[in-house]
């Protein structure tokens, strides 16, 4: 399948005694492919979405859509011939116009009859026909996202923009808001290119996935593959709680101060490792094991689950257990692995 | 029972809140507020009273006179031709220096706001004096131009004194148009021009509203200029019945005519923005950043847009500097600087203690606004506003009715005089002391009360300092204000009292322009002064946003 958009060797700088904003970045968006950027704030997330609506120009790279260069060093068509989507993190809607002309606000050209039908069938994609003659002052912070949203799917655009458009509704509603969003774009066969810093929203809302930090990607894949095989320890630790070790890897195994661990590929020598907090084991000591064995310093009971810190050695480990699983601080326990450490750094190659 | 379990016990009574509310009106702050509305009010009332003196038939052929229909079309002619003039120079100089990168954009607003720092009259002077066999321009370059008179001389020379009243809010109001809004208009597929027209142009409808608003009272109001060139106004009709004809009823009645005039720009202002509200529906970024999408390039336009800036500039502000220096040069002789010292001196003497009392009211309004919002204090700070927007002449006379009834003793003394400035420049006083005290934080107060002070105490030791300085840019603008105002300096002054805007006035009505020239020149320099304390203002307002 040839992708909807490629961006190759992105980079951009806006001081040039300061390192790029953007360095090199490349990536595919398929056709109806949700793909995510995500990264901590300063990473270059937002500024590559701009770079890709046309709102900057590159320094370097390419920008190629639908097999088209729409931007680079030498090319640099205007935003307005792009035919993209874009969805402000604070909506932008105009105050001046009324919810019905925001959404035709990008039908221009079209026929009257056409345009009036084409609208009225967004609003009620977004369940907004009831509100069509508000302002947007008088709508809350859910229905101005909608609005938004509305306005910007309109005029059918293949890819649409996402710069963190959930990042300004309360917690409750996002993830209600996420889910419909997300069903509209895959129910209209839409691509999407969404930014945000909440790794949580990056995995249940993306296809696939990009981790940036400092200007560069640090990982591509699937919400799975980035989550469970996170090739950096960076990206292994910004996806939720984790337990970096550092270890001697001898083929299929490493010696670690767990003890003595599977890998989920093969490795030799110094090599740092990744293991999640739901994948150790806690059980209560019976006899002293090869070091692995510690005290709870910490318990937090979350309701379904519980999250214990537990100290060996010099070292702190988060286990993430069922609510079976009850211990209580001053616990001698015994630390197991049930999956393969992923393997986040080597030293040396093999 | 100790103090604490008796202030509980006071939280339960009902009457508890009804107290604080009384507290917050204490005489000290209720009294100037009640006498502002009072001093205002008053006045315009028995301007009522006078017009409706005249007998049942005699009224009728007053109202009905074929004179006002004439002076009714020549009014709104001049209102609506300035306010056009001013919109196709406020426009392109507002877009031109705000969203466009051309260099010197910081040195074209500075010459888009010099042009209030040259009084309407100064502007006619300038005119007046530039054209004619022994005019200006002749005496410079050796042949004449026309002499500018009548509609189109009043229109030019308000036009170019008013147009920065647009520019400055049309400016304000691009600055603060979301950029994100314009890039939401271009992902959907607008062109830049297309932008500015669909979505910058409709966002700037409330500044241009109140900037016209500005300027169509300023219009009514202005005296100086329709009566050097001689068109037939409201106002300058005013003048006429009153001094020459001394018809005090028909006066009155014109007096009220343009009172109504006033009142209908208010009210279509009102209209205008009812139900407007144009604030950002999200938390947008603010400002623009150096990373907002690059300002609109003019291609072959810019050497267009250079020649209008240039040229706006030559005729607003270079020409009348040059003129009145050139006639200062002519005319220059030593004896008059007594002349202008006594000119000087007199409008000091009603100009500095009307700035000190506007500062003094406009203290106690504006603490009750921002502190103790009331329909109440609403309607007091509205009303001094209606002072404000009241037409000098209109204004004036009306005080000389109330005076001659009330105080017979101070009619034609200069007490009429700093009572007629106080209020009718009070509103440029409330601004200043509104910005500084959103400042000062109530709890500060709350804090020296608790620390045992009294509330009076309290205000002067834990707000007071922090107004100081919005209360010294009070007092300046009021000061200059009056320093440079005409119709009721003219209408109100005792007998001999002649000031730097009388004798301006006076000169360039003979035509004795040369004579003119210092009092218009000293005039200029106290105008410099006011633009330069605004400006001032203006930055420091910007810095305390950023």
């Amino acid at each position: 399948m040839h992708p909807l958009l490629s961006v190759r060797q992105l980079t951009k700088r806006f001081d040039n005694t300061l390192p790029p904003v953007v360095d090199g970045v490349s990536f595919d968006v398929l056709p109806g492919e949700i793909f995510a950027l995500l990264g901590p704030s300063g990473c270059g997330k937002t500024t590559t979405l701009r770079l890709i609506a046309g709102f900057e120009r590159a320094d370097m790279g390419e920008l190629i859509f639908e097999g088209e260069m729409i931007g680079s060093p030498k090319v640099h068509s205007p935003p307005e011939t792009r035919e993209l989507g874009f969805v402000f993190q604070d909506y932008a809607l105009f105050p001046h116009l009324s919810v019905l002309e925001n959404v035709a606000f990008g039908l221009k050209g079209w026929q009257p009859e056409l345009r009036h039908k084409r609208v009225m069938e967004v609003l009620g994609m977004v369940e907004l026909v009831p509100l069509k003659d508000r302002k947007p002052h008088q709508l809350s912070g859910g229905e101005q996202q909608r609005v938004a949203l509305a306005r910007s799917i309109a005029p059918r655009p293949k890819l649409i923009l996402l710069d963190e458009p959930f990042a300004n509704l309360d917690a409750g509603l996002r993830q209600t808001t996420r889910e419909e969003v997300r069903e509209m774009l895959k129910g209209a066969g839409m691509s999407a290119v969404l930014v945000t810093h909440d790794e949580e929203e990056a995995l249940s809302f993306a296809d696939r996935l990009a981790v940036m930090q400092d200007g560069g990607i640090e990982q591509t894949g699937t919400p799975e593959e980035v989550y469970y095989c996170p090739a950096t320890p960076f990206v292994a630790d910004f996806l939720g709680k984790t337990n970096l070790i550092a270890g001697e890897a001898k083929g299929d195994y490493a010696e670690t101060p767990l003890g003595r661990l599977r890998l989920d590929r093969r490795a030799e020598g110094r090599v740092e490792l990744s293991i999640r907090p739901e994948h150790l084991r806690m059980d209560a000591k019976t006899a002293e094991v090869n070091g692995k064995v510690g005290a709870v310093v910490m318990r937090e009971f979350k309701g379904h689950d519980l999250t214990y810190r537990v100290q060996i050695g010099e070292t702190d480990y988060f286990v993430q257990t069922d609510y079976q699983c009850q211990f209580q601080t001053g616990d001698r326990v015994e630390l197991t692995a049930i999956e393969p450490a992923v393997v986040v750094k080597k030293s040396h190659s093999t | 029972m100790n103090l604490s379990q008796a202030l509980l016990q006071l939280r339960r009574l009902p009457a508890y809140r009804q107290s604080v509310r009384l507290s917050a009106g204490r005489w000290y702050f209720l009294l100037p507020t009640v006498a502002v509305g009072v001093g205002v009010v008053l006045p315009l009332v028995y301007l009522l009273v006078r017009a409706f003196e005249a007998e049942g038939a005699n009224l009728v052929e007053i109202v009905f006179r074929l004179k006002n229909l004439r002076l009714l079309g020549n009014t709104a002619l001049l209102v609506v031709g300035v306010v056009v003039l001013d919109t196709l120079l406020a426009v392109p100089l507002a877009w031109l220096t705000s969203c466009t990168p051309l260099k010197g954009g910081r040195f074209f607003t500075l010459m888009g706001v010099l042009p209030l720092a040259i009084p309407s009259y100064v502007m006619a002077y300038v005119l007046l004096s530039l054209g004619g066999n022994n005019g200006a321009f002749a005496h410079l370059f050796g042949t004449s131009i026309p002499r500018l008179g009548g509609y189109w001389g009043a229109l030019i020379a308000l036009s170019l004194y008013t147009f920065p009243y647009l520019f400055l809010n049309l400016r304000a109001a691009l600055f603060s148009v979301d950029p994100a809004l314009e890039e939401s208009a271009r992902s959907l597929g607008c062109r830049p021009w297309e932008v500015f027209y669909r979505v910058v142009i409709p966002q700037l409808r409330p500044a241009f509203t109140a900037g016209g608003l500005l300027v169509g009272l300023h219009v009514l109001g202005d005296f100086g200029v329709v009566s050097l060139m001689r068109y037939e106004t409201f106002s300058y009709a005013l003048y006429v019945q009153y001094i020459a004809a001394f018809d005090r009823v028909y006066a009155a009645w014109l007096a009220l005519m343009l009172l109504i005039l006033a009142g209908g720009l208010l009210y279509t202002e009102a209209r205008l923005l009812r139900g407007l509200r144009l604030d950002r529906a999200g938390s947008g970024v603010g400002v623009r950043s150096p990373n907002a999408y690059s300002p609109v390039s003019l291609g072959i336009w810019r050497g267009a847009a250079y020649l209008f800036l240039a040229i706006l500039a030559l005729v607003s502000v270079v020409i009348p500097i040059v003129t009145v220096s050139l006639w200062m040069v002519k005319g220059m002789d030593i004896s008059h600087l007594t002349d202008l010292f006594n000119a000087l001196s007199s409008a000091l003497l009603a100009s500095a203690p009307a700035a000190v009392l506007s500062a003094c009211f406009a203290l106690p309004l504006a603490y009750m606004g921002v502190r103790y919002p009331s329909p109440f204090s609403r309607l007091m700070e509205r009303v001094a506003y209606i002072g404000y927007a009241t037409p000098p002449l209109a204004f004036a006379l009306s005080l000389i009715f109330f005076a001659l009834w009330a105080t017979p003793q101070l009619y034609q003394t200069v007490w009429v005089l700093i009572y007629a400035y106080t209020l009718h420049f009070l509103a440029e006083a409330i601004g200043p002391v509104r910005s500084s005290l959103y400042h000062a934080s109530p709890r500060l107060e709350e804090a020296a009360r608790g620390l045992g002070y009294s509330a009076l105490t309290a205000f002067f030791k834990a707000t007071f300092p922090l107004l100081i300085r919005g209360l010294t840019v009070s007092v300046a603008f009021v000061f200059l204000a009056s320093m440079k105002e005409l119709p009721m300096t003219f209408l109100l002054s005792p007998p001999g009292y002649e000031t730097l805007a009388t004798n301006v006035w006076s000169y360039t009505e003979e035509a004795m322009f040369a004579e003119a020239a210092p009092y218009a020149l000293t005039l200029l320099l106290f105008s410099a002064l006011f633009v330069w304390v605004l400006l001032i203002q203006e930055r420091s307002r910007d810095a305390s946003l950023a």
